[in-house]
């Protein structure tokens, strides 16, 4: 079972970079979800259009692989599901969603603007950026779950 | 065609988010957790998004200009500064609490559940409230 799920987080790795490398290609953009998005949401301009179509393509992506019913998902302990159940209760999701929007966008990126795009361009702050990210995520995930005791 | 080329682009990042399990928060806090039953696989995702993107960047740079835009569009600061670094800590608690980054978020709209409603209501909250702490935007 781990080495099946480590060889789709290869295939699905090698996706994002396909992903990455086709709208460098053909746009000239960085792939960063969150500076995509949070454009799609307060930009006018000219980029609407392909940033609109980028955030269906999104969506359906997995919606079209739930339709098709293939299994192809990588959930922990359900084949058959294509999205996880979330971690956490409301509360939790709503302080955690406002963090990641703020942090993102102060920081000028997420885990696909610095940690893929950013590092293959071998870009400093990216790879600083990156670093301190996974860190602190560590470091929650140990106090949440470790000091503070909830889950095991 | 640039909306064409948009939705594909899209459409892959969604299918590679689906197909690595990254849609699944519980993988993700699962390789957080180095003090737990540690799992790798985000590494594995990582990686071959990486290895992939560098080959690719460079291969696509070898024209002189993207295929549809007159110029590629690349961040040219190199300098690290307070704002980039305490947005990537505030970043991480965020993360570290849901084990959602904003694209596995926004690629499980197909699973909506009210927990990921109240993410994702909150993530474009965020996003507001730091074009509003950035000068010049």
């Amino acid at each position: 079972m781990q080495t099946m799920s480590a060889l789709q987080g290869l295939l699905g790795g090698v996706l994002i970079g396909l992903s990455a490398t086709l709208l460098m290609g053909l746009l000239g953009r960085v792939a960063g979800i969150s500076g995509i998005l949070s454009g799609l949401v307060f930009e006018r301009g000219g980029d609407r259009p392909w940033r609109v179509a980028f955030l269906l393509g999104l969506v359906s992506g997995p919606g079209l692989l739930m339709l098709s019913g293939l299994g192809w998902g990588n959930v922990a302990g359900d084949s058959g599901a294509m999205t996880g159940a979330p971690a956490s209760g409301l509360t939790t999701m709503l302080i955690a969603g406002l963090l990641v929007g703020l942090g993102t966008g102060l920081g000028s990126g997420c885990t696909s603007g610095h940690g893929v795009c950013g590092l293959a361009r071998l870009s400093p702050r990216s790879m600083a950026a990156t670093l301190v990210f996974v860190l602190v995520a560590m470091l929650t995930v140990f106090v949440a779950r470790h000091m503070l005791g909830g889950a095991p | 065609m640039k909306a064409l080329a948009g939705y594909l682009a899209g459409l892959l990042f969604g299918l590679g988010l689906a197909i690595s399990g990254m849609t699944d928060p519980a993988r993700v806090i699962g390789f957080l957790d180095v003090a737990g039953a540690w799992d790798p696989t985000l590494i594995f995702v990582l990686g071959g998004a990486v290895i992939t993107t560098f080959i690719g960047y460079r291969l696509v740079w070898r024209r002189q200009m993207p295929l549809f835009e007159s110029r590629f569009q690349l961040p040219t600061r190199r300098d690290l500064d307070t704002r980039l670094l305490g947005g990537a800590a505030l970043f991480g608690i965020g993360w570290g609490l849901s084990g959602y980054c904003p694209g596995p978020a926004v690629a499980s709209l197909p699973g909506l559940s009210w927990p990921l409603a109240a993410f994702l209501v909150a993530l474009v909250l965020g996003w507001w409230l730091a074009r509003r702490l950035t000068p010049g935007t």
